[in-house]
């Protein structure tokens, strides 16, 4: 592939920003006109946020309930499109989405969903499930589609028997795998993979998570691998992200982070993180819970739950800085 | 509770009524507890012969996947298994009394008061159109005679027990007005109402995030420390329980196949399910390296084929699997159910 020359990161998010906006209903209208002070509400679900991912390189976005984790995916992928910032694939902007050109690279990046109950219409056999898109997209043709069916379903670990089959006849495991399959069969570049393990028994995850390790290396594949999991994070990532609230607070690779990290959120997290080898754990939580990303604090969005609060943590948000060659993180404490 | 009830405990468990007769525990122990479900399509064994025990102060961990009967273990404790469901043999003893067969009255004595339950969703326990206190307050005069007041100051103490800041103000809040940790917290609050003996805690911090499981982990840890109520932590994660309990008993389709301390259990695994298990988890020492994995996976307990329903995914099976592998003591409580159990410290 030439495209492989260009030099640069595969794909980069630019100060992307989305805010979700609620709008104010007929009452609500009626009763500002009125004179009441009712503001239409904004969740800032990603706020400026800057991501390179190289070729080849695995990359986990981590955080917890509401720091835009998934909405960031969404928007890589293609799903959603950002209120502010850019992103680009292999130095071209994937945004609009236009002409041709645009098209085949937004087809070069595809999504693995959460739930492979919801992610696949239950009324599709599977071999439509899988043939469709590269059908439609003109990767294959007709008289090529069962042949085509058989060798993504192989790949992904399905005997090929099974494509007359609809989704409700696999188990939650199996169903993975067919959305999975689907995501190859328009032969992308890069994965987006939100919380794609989340759903399945450990040990269907661990068979889900080796064919994910199996197939960056057979396809010479680009994950962006979204969890809540630090531990399958870090068993995949060369490099972790750590989100919270919107806002990047870190990233290096993941040896670095998790040998000595520097934010103070990501501290907790990993201190927090149940491990097979911590037994009989005195667990220390961080307090406070996790605020609404309808109201977030003000300056560093963790302040109010960080043990190393300082005045100027609530007057004004940390930059991600580089506190190291390709570490960067968002800590008054790093000045 | 006293040494001595403690010790006629155990002489119960020695009687040589069940087949698995060295359970020891001084606040629960089941024995070879039956449930199935008798469905159109045929009866499914959903629990098959599950014996442990549970002592004051300690932490069982009941670890299993989907389908390999945890759940339906905790329920069938509490008496909550709904036709077309049945608990069909075995025994359970709480605190000397047998719970299998004991009419509804009598239960509902007990549930709520003595043993508790806190589900994975915390609005299983709550109603969402009653205030909090409201239903704390019922809660405790289900099961005692005191007043009014007397029950809102117990409702107010165990809030804090739980870690809730300003209790009199979330008492007089809706579920609705709670975040997903703190309705966990609540529900917990409302398990511990009545001191009860024992709490069956079923999946509570799957839902939650990282640093609110932790939270909530740390509560379950105070409270079996400092008021000595025994606890059944059921769970699919392996990496919860190690940090938390003091015992681990690992099912599958329906059976308790391995159990004992939590180190020897995660240290040196004997049944290959659990070796397995263990090698499935993403941890630290194998990054980047594939994951062990078990192929194939459970079976469906409907019809389950006799022998170890395991067989057919391990890589140990031999034609002696053909047959129902026995219980087999490996020290002291520590048991598995395997022909080939893997030898000591081979993990």
């Amino acid at each position: 592939m030439s495209a492989d020359q260009v030099p640069g990161p595969m794909l980069e998010t630019r100060s992307v920003t989305k805010h979700f906006v609620k709008h104010l209903d007929l009452a609500a209208k009626i009763v500002r006109r009125l004179g009441a002070d009712i503001q239409e509400e904004i969740v800032q679900a990603v706020d400026d946020v800057s991501l390179r991912v190289s070729k080849g390189e695995v990359v986990g976005l981590v955080g917890e309930s509401g720091c835009g984790k998934s909405t960031l995916g969404r928007m890589v992928a293609g799903i959603l499109e950002p209120t502010r910032g850019d992103i680009l694939f292999r130095g071209d902007s994937i945004l609009g989405a236009a002409n041709t050109q645009d098209r085949e690279a937004a087809l070069k990046v595809q999504m693995i969903f959460q739930d492979p109950f919801a992610s696949l219409n239950p009324r599709m056999r599977v071999a439509d499930i899988i043939g469709e898109a590269p059908l439609i997209h003109g990767i294959i043709t007709r008289a090529e589609f069962d042949d085509y069916v058989d060798e993504v379903l192989d790949r992904c670990g399905l005997d090929a028997s099974f494509k007359r089959r609809y989704p409700h006849q696999f188990s939650g495991g199996q169903r993975q795998r067919i959305g999975i399959a689907r995501a190859l069969a328009v032969k992308p570049e890069f994965i987006v993979c939100d919380e794609s393990v989340a759903a399945l028994d450990v040990s269907i995850q661990a068979q889900i998570l080796n064919l994910f390790m199996e197939l960056r290396e057979g396809l010479d594949l680009t994950y962006l691998f979204i969890s809540h999991d630090l531990g399958v994070v870090e068993h995949l990532s060369d490099r972790v992200v750590i989100m919270y609230l919107g806002r990047v607070v870190e990233s290096t690779t993941t040896d670095a982070l998790f040998e000595e990290p520097n934010h103070p959120y990501t501290q907790a997290l990993l201190r927090e993180v149940p491990r097979l080898e911590s037994r009989h754990s005195e667990f220390l939580p961080i307090k406070g819970e996790i605020p609404s990303p309808l109201d977030p604090p003000s300056g560093c969005h963790f302040h109010p739950r960080c043990p190393h609060a300082m005045p100027r943590c609530s007057a004004g948000a940390p930059a991600l800085k580089e506190i190291q060659p390709g570490w960067m993180s968002a800590c008054h404490l790093n000045d | 509770m006293s040494e001595g009830s403690a010790r006629s405990d155990r002489e119960t468990a020695e009687t040589p009524a069940a087949a698995a007769s060295h359970v020891t525990g001084n606040t629960l122990i089941v024995e070879d507890l039956q449930t199935s479900f008798f469905t159109k399509a045929g009866v499914v064994k959903a629990v098959n012969g599950v014996s442990f025990g549970v002592s004051k102060g300690e932490v069982l961990g009941l670890v299993g996947e989907s389908g390999s009967g945890k759940s339906v273990t905790g329920f069938s404790i509490l008496g909550l298994v709904d036709p077309p469901g049945e608990v069909v043999g075995g025994s359970i003893r709480f605190r000397g009394r047998e719970l299998v067969g004991l009419d509804d009255i009598a239960m509902r004595e007990i549930r709520g008061s003595r043993i508790a339950m806190i589900f994975q969703d915390p609005m299983m326990t709550l109603n969402p159109v009653l205030r909090i206190d409201t239903q704390m307050i019922e809660a405790i005069q289900a099961h005692s005679r005191g007043s009014r007041n007397a029950a809102y100051a117990r409702a107010r103490e165990v809030l804090m027990k739980v870690g809730i800041a300003s209790p009199d103000e979330r008492l007089r809040a809706y579920p609705h007005q709670f975040s997903g940790g703190m309705r966990q917290r609540v529900a917990i609050a409302i398990a511990l109402l009545n001191e009860p003996d024992l709490i069956i805690a079923d999946e509570p911090t799957t839902a939650l995030d990282v640093t609110i499981q932790a939270q909530i982990l740390y509560e379950a840890q105070k409270l079996c420390r400092e008021t000595g109520t025994a606890l059944i932590w059921i769970t699919h994660d392996l990496t919860v329980v190690a940090g938390l309990a003091d015992r681990i008993c690992v099912m599958y389709a329906g059976r308790d196949v391995e159990q004992g301390d939590v180190d020897e259990v995660l240290d040196h695994p004997l049944h290959p399910y659990t070796y397995g298990l263990i090698g499935s988890v993403p941890s630290r020492n194998r990054r980047g390296r594939p994951l062990h994995q078990i192929p194939g996976m459970t079976p469906s307990l409907l019809n389950l084929p006799p022998g170890c329903a395991f067989r057919a995914r391990c890589d140990r099976a031999s034609d002696e699997c053909l047959r129902e592998p026995p219980v087999v003591e490996h020290g002291e409580n520590r048991r598995a159910r395997c022909f080939h159990p893997y030898p000591e410290g081979s993990l």
